[in-house]
């Protein structure tokens, strides 16, 4: 088994509005079989013996898909490994001796709460101004009523893929959120179910996106590069699109 | 305390029909009277939350998650099961029934599991309505595929995220109830206590995750859906904040626990590779349709996979049960690859695990058919190990997955505490001894989107719930309990640190209470997990404040509630004089090795009364009839 050393420089922060700065932590023997979470763990394990305060950083289900996990590494959101959230990177992919700088994902739209944990509920109020069909439990007819052709569905849920993450906001040098906005618009103009609403959908969830102060997209698919379910940036155009009908077809 | 299904005595068929037209509605314009407090927005939380704001109630909603879409639920990968038969090869609602009453072997009620086979299609209706993309055929309509064994295909799946696609359709109607007002979340809150008024649930306290501030919420009923308690064993395939604080105090508070022994080990995850391990991954069981499980037949063979011949493998699945061989049940498989790792021929560098092989997979149908069946499970495993399944077997092992048992319930999922209701995998009802593939996601959400608000009505007009507030002494009495645990927690200023302690009670509770139990080593847990607990409360270490986000004082709290409950889950199994599903005693079993039940006996469910700390648990009885499903032995030969 391969073990190395590592210098790390984690940004530690105490609170909202305390200044924070990069901290640097020698780690030895690291196997490279760990998780990139779990080399954390060992540091703050290591803290915790000498009674200092561990790094707080989100994770919860280590699996890729919750979506709680982050981190930008070195300069990467969610680290050098394509399609992979943080949770599922592993240390084979780093060189002994090598320096690790850990920061948290930085937007205005995503304020830090300490060290590496920031606040994404932005992330909810885009989803609640219009990201569902408005239907009650109980009356929905038989689920074959509607067929829906299978291209259609699977390209639905590549959209519906999406963990919310906001790896795309953090790569974004805009920090917009268009990626995931997007993936929800699309994943609903797609699909009948979403048809009804689609106007007031595009219309709402936009506004709501600018309200929170992610900024716009011009383009740059840095947001799919380093989404870890590769959603393709072909949604945002969707958006657009829908975007545009709700204008010209008032 | 005393044990009441309340199961109304019609023909099974008719029973949740007739019971839903006794039950007592609450007058439209009284709802907005009422507030409810849904703990957990999983898929039981999640569903119950929106459906309870659809018809007017005021809910708060907690969860420990930034949001609440993060909560575990959205890990389950396989699918979800209903009675649809879309197939048209033979299911019907007494078929799932059936399966599932089977498939617990015989420790579960039957009219809740006829119930749940009944709304099983409403739920699928209901997803796809959201729009839940579900696989579809060519044709347009919903694809099916056979899982954990079933002989029909019944489940419904979206790729291997179901659990991330149902959750995210519930979600999005909880935001929806929240843009309209009906719902406020309260994301990153921990529930550490309930609040009991006159007997019956009506608040809780929580702390507030960012800040450490403790604060207090009132209601007229309040809805678990906390999850299950798998985190027990340390490692499992749980997410890491699942935990069983929730379920706990409540336990605590006079909610009766019932089966807390009934555990599913899952047979496919990937092993542990060291000391630092923090959680284990689940590789669908679908794997098992074309893998080909085996060990070396020498014990301590090192020599790599492929250079092993053929006749110097042990296919033991195949060799011991010809007719279902790979594909035997989750538990049969399990304990297998224990036995064979034991008598030391698992492989790998911990010697702790057994191959699944495609090699012949892919000889008779080709790499690209494998792709297309397995190809994100495949990257998936390699991103983890390393390994390139192509190429090299893969390396399989144990683990635990989900808890058959928790707290108690009634047919409408009250708990021994009046106000108290209990959904989802918090509570113990329809799974019996063992879960079947599929059919968590179903109950949970059968749980939230279509039983608790009929029955949540019914018990807000029958009962009186005069008007309270926060400051109540109840709520102070709460809150005091809350700050004096936190503050003993930060004053010990030990030498451990909680993940190590908790390490150690993971190792006792699968050498003991795991997969193969036995009276000696129960006995032996029963020794061991006190004085851990005792070691926890003199020596554990927890730098820092509690004015902060603190997440090792939030897992210290965790860990302090599952070295209790480890103790009652031990204190379960050795009482089950039984093997049944997940629960296997050694003592227990047939000629050939399989499970032994014992239905004359333990036909019952095991429901645990808390009477003290350091004192020992009540237990009491509830018998389990079966008037629909003929009891038989398992038998897989
Ligand atoms: C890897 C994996 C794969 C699976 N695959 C399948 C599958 O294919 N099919 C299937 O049917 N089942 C599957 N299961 C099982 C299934 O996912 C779970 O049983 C089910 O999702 C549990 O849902 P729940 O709503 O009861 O709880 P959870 O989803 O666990 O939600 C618990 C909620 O409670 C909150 N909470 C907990 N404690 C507190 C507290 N003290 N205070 C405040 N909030 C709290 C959490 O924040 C969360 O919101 C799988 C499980 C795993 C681990």
């Amino acid at each position: 088994m391969d073990r190395i050393s590592l210098t790390l420089k984690v940004w530690r922060q105490k609170g909202p509005s305390e200044p924070g700065r990069l901290v640097s932590y020698e780690l030895k023997d690291i196997s490279t079989h760990m998780s990139f979470l779990e080399m954390l763990d060992v540091l703050n394990e290591q803290l915790i013996h000498k009674g200092e305060e561990p790094v707080e950083f989100d994770n919860d289900c280590r699996e890729g898909i919750c979506g709680m996990c982050s981190l930008v590494i070195n300069g990467l959101p969610h680290g050098p490994q394509k399609s992979t959230a943080t949770c599922q990177l592993h240390m084979r992919k780093f060189r002994d001796g090598e320096t690790i700088t850990i920061e948290p994902f930085r937007a205005k739209g995503f304020p830090v709460i300490k060290d590496l944990v920031v606040d994404r509920s932005a992330f909810d109020r885009i989803i609640q101004a219009g990201g569902y069909v408005s239907m009650n439990t109980g009356g929905a007819p038989d689920a074959n009523n509607i067929p829906i052709a299978k291209e259609i569905a699977d390209e639905a849920m590549d959209a519906a893929a999406c963990i919310g993450c906001g790896a795309c906001v953090a790569a974004c040098p805009n920090a917009s959120a268009s990626l995931f906005t997007a993936a929800k618009i699309s994943q609903l103009a797609l699909l009948p179910q979403g048809h009804p609403e689609r106007k007031r959908r595009a219309r709402a969830m936009v506004a709501q996106m600018d309200a929170e102060g992610f900024g716009d997209c011009s383009n740059h698919a840095e947001c799919e590069a380093v989404c870890p379910k590769n959603i393709s940036i072909l949604h945002i155009a969707r958006m657009k699109r829908e975007y545009l009908r709700t204008i010209f077809t008032a | 305390m005393k044990l009441d299904a309340k199961i109304p005595d019609y023909p099974i068929q008719d029973i949740w029909d007739k019971h839903k037209f006794e039950l007592k509605l609450v007058n439209p314009a009284n709802k907005r009277k009422y507030n409810i407090i849904v703990v957990g927005t999983g898929l039981a939380g999640a569903s119950a939350a929106a459906s309870l704001a659809e018809l007017g109630y005021n809910i708060k909603n907690f969860c420990i998650q930034d949001s609440p879409r993060r909560a575990h639920s959205i890990a389950a990968q396989g699918g979800i099961n209903a009675a649809k038969n879309y197939p048209n090869d033979g299911d019907s609602i007494w078929r799932l029934f059936y399966d599932t009453v089977k498939g617990g072997d015989y420790r579960s009620r039957e009219a809740n599991v006829y119930r749940l086979a009944q709304v099983s299609n409403n739920i699928i209706d209901q997803c796809v309505a959201q729009g839940v993309p579900f696989a579809r055929e060519y044709g347009g309509l919903l694809a099916n595929r056979s899982f954990g064994g079933a002989q029909v295909s019944r489940t419904f799946y979206a790729r291997g995220q179901t659990g991330q696609q149902l959750l995210l359709g519930a979600y999005s109607s909880l935001m929806r109830q929240v843009k309209l007002g009906k719902v406020k979340i309260f994301a990153r809150r921990e529930m550490l206590e309930l609040v009991l008024v006159d007997g019956k649930a009506r608040g809780i306290v929580v702390r507030n995750l960012i800040d450490g501030k403790i604060e207090r919420y009132e209601a007229d009923a309040v809805v678990l859906a906390t999850g299950g308690y798998g985190n027990v064993y340390y490692l499992s395939t749980n997410a890491k904040n699942s935990n069983v604080t929730a379920s706990w105090r409540c336990h605590k508070k006079g909610a009766a626990f019932a089966n807390p022994c009934f555990t599913q080990i899952h047979p496919t995850c990937i092993p542990v590779s060291g000391d630092y391990q923090s959680k284990l991954t689940l590789m669908s069981e679908s794997l098992r349709n074309d893998g080909r499980v085996w060990v070396p037949k020498k014990k301590g063979d090192t020599r790599r996979p492929s250079e092993i011949p053929e006749d110097e493998r042990d296919y033991y699945l195949e060799r011991k049960y010809p007719s279902f061989g790979n594909l035997v049940p989750r538990d049969v498989a399990s304990r297998n690859a224990k036995y064979v790792c034991d008598e030391g021929r698992g492989v790998g560098e911990t010697g702790l695990a057994v191959y699944l092989d495609f090699a012949d997979a892919i000889k008779r149908l080709g790499r690209k058919a494998i792709e297309d069946k397995y190809g994100n499970l495949f990257e998936m495993y390699e991103r983890i190990t390393g390994d390139n399944p192509y190429e090299t077997p893969m390396r399989i092992y144990p683990a635990v997955h989900y808890t058959m048992g928790g707290l108690w319930v009634d047919y409408n999922l009250m708990s021994t505490i009046p106000g108290l209701f209990v959904l989802g995998e918090a509570n113990f009802s329809d799974h019996g001894a063992n879960r079947l593939g599929a059919s968590a996601l179903m109950q949970g959400l059968a749980d939230g989107y279509f039983i608790i608000p009929y029955t949540i009505g019914n018990y807000l007009t029958s009962e009186e719930l005069p008007k309270i507030d926060t400051e109540h002494a109840a709520f102070s009495q709460a809150e005091a309990e809350v700050d004096e645990r936190v503050k003993k927690l930060l004053s010990i200023d030990g030498k451990k640190t909680v993940t190590e302690i908790h390490r150690e009670l993971g190792k006792i509770m699968w050498d003991y209470v795991g997969m193969s139990r036995t009276k000696e080593g129960l006995e032996k847990a029963l020794e061991e997990i006190p004085k851990l607990r005792d070691e926890f409360w003199q020596n554990v270490k927890i730098p820092a404040d509690a004015n902060n986000l603190n997440k090792n004082l939030e897992f210290a709290g965790r860990v302090a509630d599952f070295l209790e409950l480890a103790e009652l889950m031990a204190r379960d199994a050795l009482n089950r004089e039984e093997s049944c599903g997940g629960h296997f005693r050694e003592e227990h079993q047939t000629a050939e090795g399989e499970a032994k039940r014992n239905d004359k006996d333990f036909s019952y469910v095991a429901a645990w009364e808390y009477t003290g700390d350091g004192k020992t648990p009540k237990l009491h009885k509830e018998p389990l009839e079966f008037k629909y499903v003929k009891l038989t032995q398992r038998s897989y030969k």
